[in-house]
């Protein structure tokens, strides 16, 4: 998919916006009356069974190119469940005329609805600038668990430009907002305070109901069968965050991995 | 809007404020160094140079905008709380408010204001540190750019004080990476002075949030050590 659209027709910076909207069916389901791709972005309902919708995106997270300016909108009604995952990696390339492309999500998660957004990583291709967004609205009772990843370059190339920020609110207040920058013009990112000698980022999030009385403690989830870094540790709010920082986005996920088994461990 | 006879006649305050010996309790914290020198990143000047430009434009970055536009007068517990969301390290919350706390009762003795005792009352147990710099800050006369210099100065100053304990470095050396980082120190105050007007209109989330996964991590790793020379 990459390959089709970063090699289609010399274009101007594209502007697309994909709308996904779930709704509780009232039979314990959920059905989605909007499912709406545009240019670059094609949505497919992957399974229809159980209560948990899927939803693939297709090919479509690839290749955001220099220029372009992409919005997901995702709305999940009270009582809905929508899971969001993504058929390749994001790969952010340098446009035509070396323009920044921006990607901004809207999460929107009602009061007892679940959401988990589990995309594969965004990887930051030598000359590419990218500002992707993540907003997050979790209602009273709404439950969340997010996983994003970020990878300096393809193999064996220089990073690209890539600015993540990642806000999430719950019941109007906020609940957490990281950014990560790295890339040129960026300062001090490979340096030992922020990534050291990593090539991939990766967080995961998950908020709401479960964590309001007891939080797990923060446990480190590195071990000498690989290398990176990483933590589990509750949030000020009602949620636990792992952060993790490895060679690459193998181990990165591994790491991440090992997150959602201690959360279910902990949940019970 | 201060005018410029105002800031001049606060430039003694700064200066006591900014100080290192300023009874706060920034002395007991390296700001993640130690972590640092334990994984080997963190080994001579130069690498202390990279990790202090690392943490100046994510952690500084953050605390001075927080700092600026507390001493701009935004409400001081959603600030707080803006600043709970942009720590996602328990470690790293603990210090933020223990230093809060001590900041407090060093502020209240040497510039007591109403807003500062507003403050200790709404979060007895502490805010984070760089809100309570901000009304400091405010109570001496100063402004929020101020304000913004004193929070990026102690994100790097304090590291650098202790890489001369832990590595042995010359106290040449280490000055020399604050004095090189000045020009950059200087654009940070500015930008994060810059967000906390922005805030002023537009809310909390116009506040800067960047993040460094290796000082999250390692603040966890570090509370783990049985022993340890500093506190974080």
């Amino acid at each position: 998919m990459t390959t089709a659209l970063a090699g289609s027709v010399p274009r101007a910076g594209v502007r697309a916006t994909a709308r996904i909207v779930a709704v509780a069916d009232g039979r314990g389901g959920t059905a989605l009356p909007v499912l709406a791709g545009e240019g670059p972005l094609a949505l497919r309902r992957t399974r229809a069974s159980g209560p948990d919708t899927h939803v693939t995106v297709v090919g479509a997270m690839s290749a955001p190119l220099g220029g372009d300016r992409i919005v997901v909108e995702v709305t999940v009604g009270a009582e809905a469940r929508l899971t969001v995952g993504a058929s390749a990696a994001t790969v952010s390339l340098p446009g035509r005329t070396g323009g920044r492309a921006s990607y901004d999500l809207r999460l929107t998660v009602g009061e007892g609805a679940e959401l988990h957004w589990l995309p594969e990583p965004v990887i930051a291709a030598a000359g590419s600038d990218l500002i992707m967004t993540t907003r997050v609205e979790l209602a009273p009772g709404a439950r969340l668990v997010l996983r994003e990843e970020q990878v300096l370059g393809r193999a064996r190339e220089e990073t690209g430009r890539l600015v993540s920020r990642l806000l999430v609110r719950h019941d109007g207040r906020p609940l957490l907002d990281q950014e990560l920058a790295f890339g040129p013009d960026v300062p001090g990112w490979a340096g030992p305070a922020v990534l050291g000698e990593y090539h991939a980022a990766g967080q995961l999030l998950v908020a709401g109901l479960g964590f309001d009385d007891t939080s797990p403690e923060p446990r480190l989830l590195g071990d000498t069968s690989g290398d990176g870094d990483a933590v589990l540790a509750p949030l000020a709010g009602p949620a636990v965050l792992a952060t993790a920082i490895a060679p690459d986005a193998l181990r990165v996920r591994q790491l991440l991995d090992r997150a959602v088994t201690c959360v279910a461990a902990h949940r019970g | 809007m201060r005018t410029a006879s105002h800031a001049d006649a606060a430039r003694g305050a700064l200066l006591v404020l900014a100080d290192g010996r300023f009874p706060a309790g920034g002395h007991a914290h390296s700001g993640g160094a130690e972590a640092a020198v334990k994984s080997g990143r963190l080994r001579d000047a130069a690498t202390l140079e990279s990790f202090c430009r690392g943490r100046l434009h994510t952690v500084g970055l953050v605390a001075a905008a927080l700092a600026a536009a507390a001493a701009a007068g935004l409400d001081p517990v959603l600030l707080d709380e803006a600043a709970d969301a942009r720590t996602p390290s328990p470690a790293l919350r603990a210090t933020a408010r223990k230093l809060g706390r001590q900041m407090m009762r060093a502020a209240r003795a040497t510039w007591p204001s109403p807003a500062l005792d507003t403050l200790a009352k709404a979060r007895p147990r502490g805010a984070h540190q760089p809100v309570v710099l901000g009304l400091a800050a405010a109570a001496a006369g100063l402004g929020s750019l101020d304000a913004a210099h004193v929070a990026a100065y102690e994100s790097v100053s304090g590291p650098s004080t202790a890489a001369v304990r832990l590595l042995s470095l010359d106290p040449f050396d280490a000055t020399a990476v604050l004095a090189r980082l000045a020009p950059e120190l200087d654009a940070t105050a500015a930008a994060a002075a810059d967000a906390a007007r922005r805030a002023l209109e537009d809310g909390t989330d116009a506040l800067p949030s960047a993040s460094a996964p290796l000082l999250d991590i390692a603040a966890e790793q570090h509370a783990a050590w049985p022993v340890r020379l500093f506190a974080s």
